[in-house]
């Protein structure tokens, strides 16, 4: 019996014992996930980020041979859709269809010409529309597309490309009847227009336009020829060394080329109305004694890509400044000293991939200016390539029909450090910018990931915010720890504390909603408050210093604050009522009008002084506090020494206690700043949200954490522009992280010094 | 005077002063953003007069066009004459300032726009008729008009003996018909909602596990059976519900009332599609009292109607309740074992003041940054993972890889876990170790101390965080709107339906609703009462749970001071 509770008595001691043990480790676990919850936090944004400034990763080529193609170089040679089949059209108007992984051929076919016609220039329309021209030696040219149907069968549902080839615009040629045979030749297409440009290559060229006749039961009809209105124009002009004519995306330009590398333009809607073209806009696109390569539009017909037999890659685009167009050099690529074969562009994004005689092929991004990939492919003998339309196989083709086929992994190629915090020459704009523009409605558009605009309305944003809350926060922080009797301290702590409490959403409505109405329609009594109130404060003062000890007596010190309500609220009405006669007599009756018509200073309703008090508003429960706290702490017989010694209140504060206090009140602005760079409802509701870099009181700005809240739910999860979201949050967690940690560590030495005084 | 003003300067009491003055334009601030939302927020339910009279202003040249006026005044502002005429109302330019008001006048589906400004001075016999009725409508907005007519079936019930003397009697058999419009209504809307809502829901249901069993390949011909059997069985059901509906819609669509707006247009209302009409202008105090709380009621405990600008926010309500519950579980624990790790078994040192610094750190990172982690590590990641493991034959739709309640939750207690463990800390603090060492004296292991005696004297602190962290959580509105809100959800997670409760649902939440009521709403004027009420309620419901929370850590604190002496 004895023995038996003894032994159960030891297993319970043993069990407790375990229990114990048990517990420490758990609440060990619980202690140091805190840290881990940080890190994780840390290391997964960076687990989004990193892949954005990752190079091209190009995998190992797989080759083959094709047999029963020409000898010769191909036309062009381009990659379908789903990166199945490869397409190779040859000088005779042969087009032969084959599998991009092993080369096998699916089918062929013969491009339909005149009889007795033969091929004597070729003109793409661009990579994304796989339209391209043939121009014949009868004067005559035609136009074709390589075009794939998709179709699914059998049980699981297998998918099938068929490829063939159609003729969008007719099978018919079209003629240029005054030039003989077609040496040089452009195009460009759209759904329902071409032009095309042509020329014997000596003197003579013309122009073509053929636009699809627009009817109204067209909808209705199935089948049939569709009807084309065509215009042309011709003109003679030396044209000796002619290369090749290009146009535009939006066919309003067509550049005649030299071998030499000098661009002639033409403007084309005048051209057709006045049956006259004329040379109008000229410039030499490659430097002297450098001749181009092999010239190409950029995603979107902008931007002409020059490569040259000198290495180099020139972007060129057409750009208007004072009424005047001009074909202006972008930026340039320096790839080798070797001279580039070929160039070609992809259907997605603005990217570019170039061939040189080595056989080194490099990857580059117009945006970004940087290369994603430069390194040796293939060899020298190696003529054309071809890209697929999302970027990710590439196809070189090398004499004897061996090809090289190789899978490209390049998922952000328009991110790189500069293209995000500099300024960046944008495609269409006059010179460079920061701009924010992540998305738009076409497939051509260029992505605009400019972090600098959101990061400065970020920082205007805590800057206007500050500006309003320090001032504030601190000097209330001053009187409450030091001056203020304890009874009114009592009801203005939690008071002020409840202020921390209110949710940034109902400051951020009233602030949108009511407070922006307000001030625009009160601005001079809002800005006169800003210098009345601390005068009339200073009035009310000085009144009470000069009234008989009787009254003055009769309120204990640090009841100040208390008898200074009323006064603020008759001199801030008095302010709104007078500012009305002010500004009927200065302003022609309204402030805000007049601000934008005489000064000529836009004015946004929801602007930077809403977002300061709104923002200063979230700030100064958080900075007051702190800093009240750090103020109040301080040991009192600091102060009673001082005043014993036969300083003011004023002088022990200022001397004794504020040195004391100051880095507490130094990490309570630092926790402030922190707060109001990532707060997101206020900014998001308070103002326009437009990405603009102005410093203005009276515009708006967009913040990193609104533009996250804006965007985030709309952008495809892993794409560049997710990312960048995701950067702009990593940003905003390590400056905060900076500024949380150094305020910490200062108030945690601050406790040390107290600790020993 | 010149010594006043030196021995006032060199005392330094300007300084003072002005710090002062810093304290007293914070507590006005404070007071004032409170007076607003109450003056605003609480205006909305009261039952308005109904203004009708002439307006004529004066037009380009000297045409006369005079419109009538019915509706509520709702605001009213001073404007420039200058920017009058620049609008294109010849005003007189003698005069500086015109005052404008706002009317609600309603009737959108019969004059377009609900509200309209007009200028002060050219109103003319403004009157508040007895007889005007305010009309809330489930569709449309409100009505303003005179009643003329009721028809039942199409019958006209004046002179058909029902109603004899018009009027009066009209308006009591229309107020009675409507009592019973209403209670039809809600029988419909019970049955859409629980009824139907519970059919389609065992339908998907069937539909999941058919897929379910092919991906397995369990499918055999037993199990085809039993599941054709049971849609069966619910295809009954539905039809039987749809044919209650359809004699239930029959009932509601028997009434008509017919009124006549101010300019002269007879309207037909169907009864069914009042929610509730009042002759605002021969209303006493008390009955005007009686119609306001009603609709505060209405306010708190109906759905929204039309597009969230009118109705109730009970959803809302619901939601934010829920979700803040929900993170109440995953919240506590953490935060109190962090904080009893950092103040009873970690040793004080390098360890622990890096666990501060990171607890100070968790909470001043950026609120948005918590919600693109939620988003892209909870929901894409771990979400994504649980969709392939568990919820299969769903896919490609996602079942949690997508914003929903667990989430949104999670993703708040990573946001306020740092208060709950700065509040827990700091009560174990107070507790002296005079209490500690009593009760390792005696036996007790660590642990048991820790359970028994530190943990319960603990427990107003930990309550005092768990408040302030759901009150910071009811409160928070840019990490949701990437892990779950929705600005109208269909049904409230919680429902009759297994398993009753929905962590994958997305829910509506009381602080975006004031976001996106109050800025994506097409019709702001309208609903900018009902933002400022939601943002009221809110801020009601923050501030209580503040001072409660503040109320339970005094109280603490003296009950330990007394242990101290």
């Amino acid at each position: 019996m004895n023995q038996s509770n003894l032994r159960d008595r030891k297993i319970s001691r043993k069990i407790r014992y375990l229990k114990d043990k048990v517990a420490s480790v758990g609440i060990a676990v619980g202690g140091i996930s805190v840290i881990v919850a940080i890190l994780l936090i840390f290391f997964y944004l960076l687990y989004e980020v990193q892949p954005l400034f990752a190079s091209a990763e190009v995998s190992e080529p797989t080759a083959y041979q094709l047999t029963n193609v020409s000898e010769s170089p191909p036309l062009h040679l381009a990659i379908e859709e789903q990166s199945e089949l490869a397409v190779r059209l040859n000088s005779s108007g042969v087009v032969v269809f084959f599998k991009l992984a092993d080369g096998s051929e699916v089918s062929r076919f013969e491009i339909e010409l005149p009889s007795e016609a033969a091929v004597t220039s070729f003109a793409l329309d661009s990579e994304e529309s796989g339209v391209f021209a043939l121009g014949l030696d009868s004067g005559q040219v035609v136009i074709a597309r390589y075009a794939y149907e998709i179709s699914f069968s059998g049980a699981s549902n297998a998918r099938s490309i068929n490829p063939r080839i159609e003729y969008p615009f007719g099978k018919d040629p079209y003629e240029f009847k005054d030039i003989g045979s077609i040496a040089v030749l452009g195009l460009r297409t759209n759904r329902d227009s071409l032009v095309i440009a042509a020329s014997d290559g000596a003197e003579k060229f013309g122009l073509l336009r053929a636009t699809k006749e627009t009817n109204l039961f067209s909808a209705f009809e199935t089948g049939g020829d569709e009807e084309f209105e065509i215009e042309q124009a011709y003109a003679t002009s030396s044209l000796a060394d002619l290369e090749q004519i290009y146009i535009d995306g939006d066919q309003l330009w067509a550049y005649f080329v030299t071998k030499g590398g000098y661009a002639r333009l033409i403007e084309l809607k005048g051209a057709f109305e006045s049956n006259e073209p004329v040379f109008s806009v000229e410039s030499q696109l490659t430097e002297a004694g450098v001749n181009p390569t092999d010239i190409e539009f950029l995603l979107g017909g902008v931007s002409l890509l020059v490569a040259d037999d000198s290495g180099q890659i020139a972007q060129w685009f057409l750009i208007q400044r004072n009424e005047e167009v001009k074909l202006e050099k972008i930026r340039q690529f320096n790839s080798s000293y070797v001279a580039l074969r070929e160039i070609t562009s992809e259907q997605r994004r603005k990217n570019f991939i170039t061939l040189d005689l080595e056989g080194n092929v490099g990857i580059y991004n117009t945006t970004s200016h940087s290369a994603s990939f430069e390194g040796r492919l293939a060899s020298p003998e190696a003529h054309s390539l071809a890209v697929s339309p999302r970027g990710d196989s590439l196809l070189i083709e090398s004499t004897g029909g061996n090809f090289q086929r190789l899978d490209i992994k390049n998922d952000h190629p328009e991110v790189s450090w500069s293209a995000l915090w500099s300024r960046v020459w944008y495609e269409g704009y006059s010179e460079p910018e920061y701009i924010w523009q992540s998305s738009a409605a076409t497939n051509e558009f260029e992505p605009k990931y400019s972090l600098s605009p959101l990061a400065f309305g970020t920082l205007k944003a805590a800057v206007y915010a500050m500006l309003m809350a320090a001032p504030l926060a601190v000097c209330g922080a001053i009187f409450t720890g030091y001056f203020m009797a304890a009874p009114m301290r009592r009801q203005v702590k939690p008071l002020i504390e409840l202020m921390q409490a209110l949710p940034t959403v109902v400051l951020g409505f009233l602030a949108g909603l009511w407070l922006a109405p307000f001030i625009e329609k009160n601005l001079l009594g809002v800005f006169s408050i800003f210098f009345i109130l601390p005068v009339c404060i200073l009035g009310a003062s000085f009144v009470w210093t000069v009234l008989p000890g009787r009254i003055r007596h009769s309120l204990p010190d640090g009841w100040e604050a208390g008898l200074l309500i009323p006064v603020i609220l008759i001199f801030s009405y008095l302010s709104f009522e007078l500012s009305s006669p002010i500004e009927n007599m200065f302003f022609d009756g309204d402030l805000r009008f007049w601000i934008t018509n005489e000064l000529g200073i836009s004015y946004d309703q929801r602007n930077a002084m809403v977002v300061g008090i709104a923002m200063g508003f979230a700030v100064i429960p958080t900075i007051f506090s702190i800093a009240e706290d750090a103020i109040f702490t301080v040991p009192r017989h600091l102060t009673y020494g001082s005043l014993a010694l036969g300083a003011t209140p004023w002088q022990s504060l200022y001397r004794v206690v504020l040195p004391t206090a100051s880095p507490g009140i130094f990490s309570a602005l630092m926790i402030g700043m922190g707060r109001a760079v990532g707060e997101t409802m206020i900014v998001l509701m308070a103002t326009g949200n437009t990405p603009i870099m102005d410093a203005s009181i009276f515009e708006g700005m967009r913040t990193l954490a609104a533009n996250i809240a804006v965007e985030i739910p709309e952008s495809e999860v892993d794409s560049t522009h997710y990312r960048i979201l995701f950067l702009a949050a990593l940003v905003l967690f390590l400056f905060t992280f900076a500024v949380n940690t150094i305020a910490e560590v200062v108030r945690q030495q601050l406790r040390g010094k107290y600790s020993t005084i | 005077m010149r010594k006043n003003y030196d021995k006032w300067i060199s005392s330094g009491t300007p300084f003072v002063w002005l710090n002062a003055g810093a304290v007293a334009i914070s507590i006005l601030m404070v007071a004032g953003v409170l007076g607003v939302l109450v003056v605003k927020g609480m205006a909305n339910f009261w039952p308005a007069d109904v203004l009708h009279a002439d307006y004529q202003p004066p037009a380009e040249n000297g045409q006369i066009i005079v419109s009538k006026i019915l509706g509520e005044s709702v605001d009213s502002e001073a404007v420039l004459g200058s920017q009058i005429i620049s609008s294109g109302i010849p005003v007189s330019d003698a005069q500086d300032f015109y005052t404008r008001q706002l009317i609600k006048r309603g009737n959108r589906d019969v004059s377009g726009a609900d509200f309209a400004w007009v200028l002060s001075d050219f109103i003319y016999e403004a009157s508040y008729p007895q007889k005007v009725v305010t009309i809330e409508r489930r569709e449309w907005g409100n009505f303003y008009g005179f009643l003329m007519n009721l028809f039942e079936d199409d019958i006209s019930l004046i002179g058909s003996g029902e109603a004899t003397s018009p009027q009066a009697d009209l308006w009591y058999e229309f107020t009675n018909r409507i009592e019973r419009a209403v209670r039809i209504q809600d029988d419909i809307d019970k049955i859409e909602k629980e009824g139907i809502d519970e059919v389609n829901y065992d339908l998907e249901r069937l539909r999941l596990l058919e897929r379910k069993f092919e991906i397995d390949n369990e499918l055999d011909s037993v199990k085809i059976r039993s599941l054709a059997d049971e849609r069966a069985r619910l295809d009954r059901v539905y039809s039987g519900l749809q044919e209650e509906l359809s004699d239930l819609y029959l009932e509601v669509g028997r009434d008509r009332a017919v009124f006549l707006t101010a300019d002269g247009v007879e309207k037909s209302i169907q009864l069914s599609d009042v929610v509730r009409a009042y002759r605002a202008n021969s209303l006493n105090i008390f009955e005007k009292l009686l119609i306001y709380f009603s609709k505060i009621s209405e306010f708190l405990t109906d759905d929204p109607r039309e597009a969230n600008t009118e109705g109730g926010i009970f959803p809302a309500i619901f939601g934010t309740v829920m979700m803040v519950l929900l993170m109440s579980v995953f919240v506590t624990p953490f935060g109190v074992v962090a904080a009893v790790y950092l103040r009873e078994y970690a040793k004080q040192g390098t360890v622990t003041n890096i666990i501060r610094v990171a607890v100070n750190n968790l909470a001043g990172v950026p609120s948005i940054v918590y919600g693109v982690f939620g988003l892209g590590f909870f929901i894409y990641i771990v979400g994504g993972g649980i969709d392939q493991f568990f919820y299969s034959e769903a896919l490609p739709a996602p079942t949690f890889g997508t914003p929903g309640l667990l989430w949104a939750s999670l993703t708040l207690a990573l946001l306020t876990v740092p208060v709950v463990i700065v509040s827990t800390e700091e009560g174990l603090a107070r507790i002296p170790r005079s209490v500690r060492e009593g009760s390792l004296a005696l036996g007790a292991t660590k642990f048991e101390t820790l359970w028994r005696v530190v943990l319960p004297m603990a427990s107003p602190a930990m309550m005092t965080g768990l408040i302030l962290a759901v009150a910071r959580a009811a409160g928070e509105v840019a990490p949701l709107m990437l892990v779950g809100v929705v600005k109208l959800a269909p049904s409230l997670p919680v429902d009759g339906n297994y398993p009753y409760l929905h962590l994958d649902q997305q829910f509506m939440h009381l602080g975006f609703h004031i976001y996106d009521v109050g800025f994506q709403s097409p019709n702001i004027e309208a609903a900018r009462p009902l933002v400022f009420a939601t943002a009221l309620l809110l801020v009601i419901v923050i501030a209580v749970l503040n001072v409660t929370a503040v109320s339970i850590r005094n109280r603490l604190r003296e009950k330990f001071k007394s242990l101290d002496v």
